[in-house]
C-alpha cells in the first residue's frame, strides 16, 4: 500500500492549532552594558579597538573576531556622525499593514569605526537619501533614555 | 578503520550560573579562549570549529549556531553545528573527532554553550515543545513528568528506595565542592534530599540538577600535532552515538537501550571487552539522581538493576574502584544543557592527565568514559578516552 | 596537586545575576514576546485518530510485518520501515505502565495549595500491542492509591464538547 493516500474529501484534511508560549528577556552582556550605558548617560557611542588587527568594532564586543584577542580594556569613543553605507525604504509593517509614512532604515558607518549601526533615518524624505550621505545621531532627552537602541531616535543628514 | 588518531590537547570552562550577565557569544568566547590558552594555541592554528548548543528555544535566538560563530572563533572557517539536546556535550567531541580523524583537518576547536536564563516564564517551559504537539502537548506536560515517570518505572522494576537513590545527589553535590565552575555544590544528607520539596513524585527538588548558563570548550589535534603541543595528549579511542524513537510511550523506560547501543559502538572501537574492569573512571550523565544509575547500567559498567549496589557500597565514590562523576556532575556543578556533557569530557581529560586538583581520583587512571543523554529520552552519546 | 583549570581562572569568566537584578533594571535588558503560532498538519493517520476520538473511539493501525498494533496510528512502522496496513479499533481501557504525582506545572510553577496534583501516566491500551502506551492524565483516584498495573478506563467529554483532540478524553480513572 502506498504511503501517500488520496484524500476523498477536503474536510478530511485537518490540522492542529497550537502555539509555543514562551517569551524572552535578554541581557545585553558585558560589552553591551558599557555600550548602552554610555548612550543612556552620556550620549556617546562606544566601540572596541583591536590593536593587532587595527579594527574598531561598533557595537563593541569583548573579543576580536579575527584574532580572538581580549578587547575589554580597549573601549574607545567613536563619532556620533557617519556615512550612509546602504539603506532601504519600508512601506509595510511586519504584519503586512501599510505604514502611515514610509520608514527609512539605513546602515550607518560611523566615523572612526569599522562597524556601524542599523537605524532609522529621520528629518529627510526617502527621495533625498543617497548612499554616501553624511548623517549624525539624534538622541532622546537624557531623562527619556532607557538603555535601548531607541535612545537614539534616528540619524539625520548633517546640514 | 583507516582513521587517524585524535587527541584532546586543551580545555576551558566558564563558571556556571543560574543567570549570567554575559551574552551567549561572550560565554562561548570565554570558554574557547581558555581552551586555546591552556595549550598555547592561537585562533589561526585552528583549522575548523564545531559548536553544540541545544534547543534554540532556550537562548531565544533562532539559528543559534550561526549566531554564536564569532564567539566560538569560527569566522570564515569551516564550521558546523550539531545538537541532540542534553547529549550534545558528548556529541561535540565526536563531531570534532571525525573532522580530524578523516584527515581533512589537523586541529579542531569544539565549543558547547547554553544560556537558558533568557527564557521566560521558565526555561523548563521550553520543553513543552519537545512533546508531540497534537497528542501530548495539549496535556501541558513538563520534562519533570517524564523523568519522574522513568524514575518510577526504574524504581518499581528493581524495587529501589528513594533513600538509596538520594545517595547520588549527596555524592555529586559533595564532589562539586571542589569544582571551579560549580553552581550548586553543597554538603547535604540523604534526609535533606528526602525532605526537599516534592516536585513530581518520586522526584524531589534535590534530586534535580539546576537550570544553568555556561560554556565549555576543548581543542582537538591529530597525533603529529598533539605530540608537539602537549606532553599529555588524551586520545579519543572510542566514540558511539545512537537515538531511539520519539514514540517514547512505546518503550519500556526502565533501561536505556540507546545508551547501550552507543556504548557498544564506542567500546568496540576502543577494543574494550570488559567495561566494568577496563574503565577506571566514568562520567555518566546525571541530570537527575536516578539517571546516574540508569546510565551506569546502559554503559555496561554493571549488570541491570545492580548500579544501586555499587552506589551503596561506595564503589562510585572518588576513592572507590569505579569513581562516577568525580566532577560533581550536573547535580553538583550545574546543567547548561549542551555544555554539561562537554564539562564531563573535560573532567575525564583532567583526571587522566592527573590535573584535576582536589577532585583527582587516586590510582593513576588511564581509561575513562563520558556519556550524555538528551531529547525525549532518546539519545545516548558515549566517548572513551585513554592516556 | 596539579590543576589545569583553576577557580581563579573560572571566576573571571562570567558574572552571576539574580532575578531581582533583572527586575530592578540593574543590568540592561531587552524583551521579546514572539508570536509563535502554528497549524500542524495532522496527516492521514493522526487525522483519523483525532476524528475517531471525536466519535468516542480510539483507533490504531497494524503493521503486518512485526504484527504490532500501533497507537497513535502511524502511516509507516518505525521499526520495520514500511507502510502500515489496516486500521484497528482498540478499547478505551488499559493498564498503568508508570505514573507521576506532580506538584508543578509546565512553567515549573507550583500548583496552588489544596489543588489536586497532576497525575499523568503512560497507559497501555487494551487491544493495542503489549507495551503500546499513550500519555494521559489520571483522575478520580487519590494519588497515593495509584500503582503500576492498575486497570483504568477513559472518561470522555460529552459528545457535543468533543472537537477531535486528545483532550476529548478528560482523563482515565480506575475501574
Amino acid at each position: 500500500m502506498a504511503l501517500i493516500e488520496r484524500y476523498q474529501k477536503t474536510t478530511e484534511i485537518t490540522y492542529w492549532e497550537g502555539e509555543i508560549p514562551l517569551n524572552y528577556i535578554y541581557t545585553v552582556g558585558r560589552a553591551g552594558e558599557r555600550f548602552f550605558r554610555e548612550i543612556m548617560e552620556n550620549g556617546r557611542i562606544i566601540g572596541a579597538r583591536c590593536d593587532n588587527c587595527k579594527k574598531t568594532y561598533v557595537p563593541p564586543r569583548i573579543y576580536c573576531e579575527d584574532c580572538f584577542a581580549r578587547l575589554e580594556s580597549n573601549y574607545v569613543e567613536v563619532s556620533t556622525q557617519g556615512t550612509v553605507h546602504t539603506y532601504t525604504v519600508c512601506y509595510r509593517a511586519m504584519d503586512g499593514s501599510p505604514h502611515e509614512k514610509p520608514s527609512i532604515i539605513a546602515m550607518v558607518r560611523l566615523d572612526g569605526a569599522d562597524g556601524g549601526l542599523i537605524h532609522f533615518l529621520g528629518e529627510v524624505e526617502p527621495e533625498e537619501v543617497q548612499i554616501g550621505m553624511r548623517v549624525e545621531a539624534v538622541f532622546k532627552e537624557k531623562g527619556e533614555r532607557e538603555g535601548s537602541i531607541f535612545d537614539i531616535k534616528y540619524f539625520r543628514p548633517i546640514k | 578503520m583507516g582513521l587517524r588518531r585524535v587527541a584532546i590537547v586543551g580545555a576551558g570552562l566558564t563558571k556556571f550560573y543560574r543567570r549570567a550577565q554575559e551574552t551567549p557569544k561572550e560565554l562561548a568566547y570565554e570558554a574557547a579562549k581558555m581552551a586555546l590558552e591552556s595549550c598555547e594555541m592561537r585562533l589561526e592554528d585552528i583549522d575548523c570549529v564545531v559548536l553544540g548548543t541545544a534547543p534554540d528555544a532556550f537562548d531565544g535566538v533562532h539559528m543559534n549556531g550561526e549566531y554564536l560563530i564569532d564567539g566560538a572563533g569560527g569566522k570564515r572557517k569551516p564550521y558546523m553545528r550539531h545538537y541532540v539536546g542534553g547529549g550534545t556535550g558528548v556529541l561535540s567531541p565526536i563531531h570534532g573527532w571525525f573532522h580530524v580523524a578523516s584527515g581533512m583537518f589537523d586541529t579542531c576547536l569544539v565549543v558547547a554553550e547554553e544560556k537558558m536564563s533568557s527564557c521566560y516564564p521558565h526555561p523548563a517551559g521550553a520543553f513543552l515543545t519537545i512533546f508531540d504537539h497534537t497528542t501530548e502537548q495539549p496535556l501541558y506536560p513538563t520534562l519533570i513528568w517524564i523523568f519522574a515517570i522513568e524514575m518510577n518505572r526504574y524504581m518499581t522494576r528493581w524495587g529501589l528506595s528513594k533513600r538509596d537513590i538520594a545517595l547520588v545527589s549527596v555524592k555529586n553535590k559533595k564532589n562539586a565542592l571542589d569544582h571551579p565552575s560549580s553552581q550548586v555544590a553543597a554538603e547535604i544528607t540523604v534526609d535533606d534530599v528526602l525532605n526537599s520539596e516534592v516536585m513530581a513524585w518520586p522526584v524531589n527538588r534535590l534530586d534535580v540538577s539546576p537550570t544553568s548558563d555556561g560554556a565549555a570548550a576543548i581543542v582537538l589535534a591529530a597525533e603529529h600535532i598533539a605530540r608537539r603541543v602537549t606532553e599529555k595528549p588524551i586520545w579519543i579511542d572510542g566514540v558511539g552515538w545512537a537515538l531511539d524513537t520519539s514514540y517514547w510511550c512505546t518503550r519500556d523506560l526502565y533501561y536505556p537501550d540507546y545508551v547501550e547501543v552507543a556504548a557498544r559502538m564506542a567500546y568496540k572501537m576502543a577494543g574494550i571487552r570488559e567495561p566494568d574492569k577496563e574503565i577506571h573512571v566514568a562520567e555518566p550523565y546525571d541530570p537527575f539522581s536516578y539517571k546516574e544509575l540508569h546510565h551506569m547500567e546502559g554503559l555496561l559498567l554493571c549488570k541491570r538493576g545492580e548500579a544501586i549496589k555499587l552506589l551503596v557500597d561506595g564503589v562510585t565514590q572518588r576513592d572507590g574502584n569505579l569513581p562516577c562523576c568525580p566532577s560533581g556532575g550536573a547535580l553538583g556543578v550545574g546543567n547548561p544543557i549542551a555544555a554539561t556533557g562537554l564539562m564531563k569530557i573535560i573532567e575525564i581529560f583532567l583526571q587522566l592527565r592527573e590535573e584535576a586538583g582536589k577532585r583527582q581520583v587516586p590510582g593513576k587512571p588511564t581509561c575513562g568514559v563520558a556519556q550524555a543523554w538528551g531529547d525525549l529520552m532518546q539519545v545516548g552519546t558515549v566517548v572513551v578516552l585513554r592516556r | 596537586m596539579e590543576e589545569l583549570i583553576t577557580k581563579e581562572m573560572v571566576e573571571r569568566t562570567a558574572t552571576g545575576l539574580s532575578e531581582r537584578d533583572i527586575r530592578e533594571g540593574k543590568v540592561i535588558t531587552t524583551t521579546w514576546k514572539p508570536n509563535l503560532r502554528y497549524g500542524w498538519d495532522n496527516g492521514p493517520a493522526l487525522g483519523r485518530y483525532l476524528a475517531e476520538l471525536k466519535n468516542g473511539r480510539i483507533i490504531g493501525k497494524r503493521c503486518r510485518k512485526c504484527n504490532r498494533i500501533l497507537l497513535p496510528p502511524r502511516m509507516f512502522c518505525e521499526l520495520c520501515w514500511r507502510p502500515t496496513d489496516e486500521w484497528v479499533y482498540v478499547k478505551d481501557t488499559g493498564v498503568v505502565n508508570t505514573f507521576v504525582i506532580s506538584y508543578i506545572d509546565w512553567k515549573a510553577g507550583r500548583i496552588p495549595k489544596g489543588q489536586r496534583p497532576f497525575t499523568p501516566a503512560v497507559i497501555e491500551i487494551d487491544g493495542a500491542s503489549p507495551g503500546m502506551g499513550i500519555l494521559h492524565l489520571l483522575d478520580e483516584v487519590e494519588p497515593e492509591k495509584i500503582y503500576i498495573g492498575m486497570r483504568v478506563k477513559a472518561v470522555w467529554k460529552p459528545p457535543e464538547e468533543r472537537i477531535g483532540a486528545i483532550t476529548d478524553i478528560k482523563y482515565f480513572k480506575p475501574y
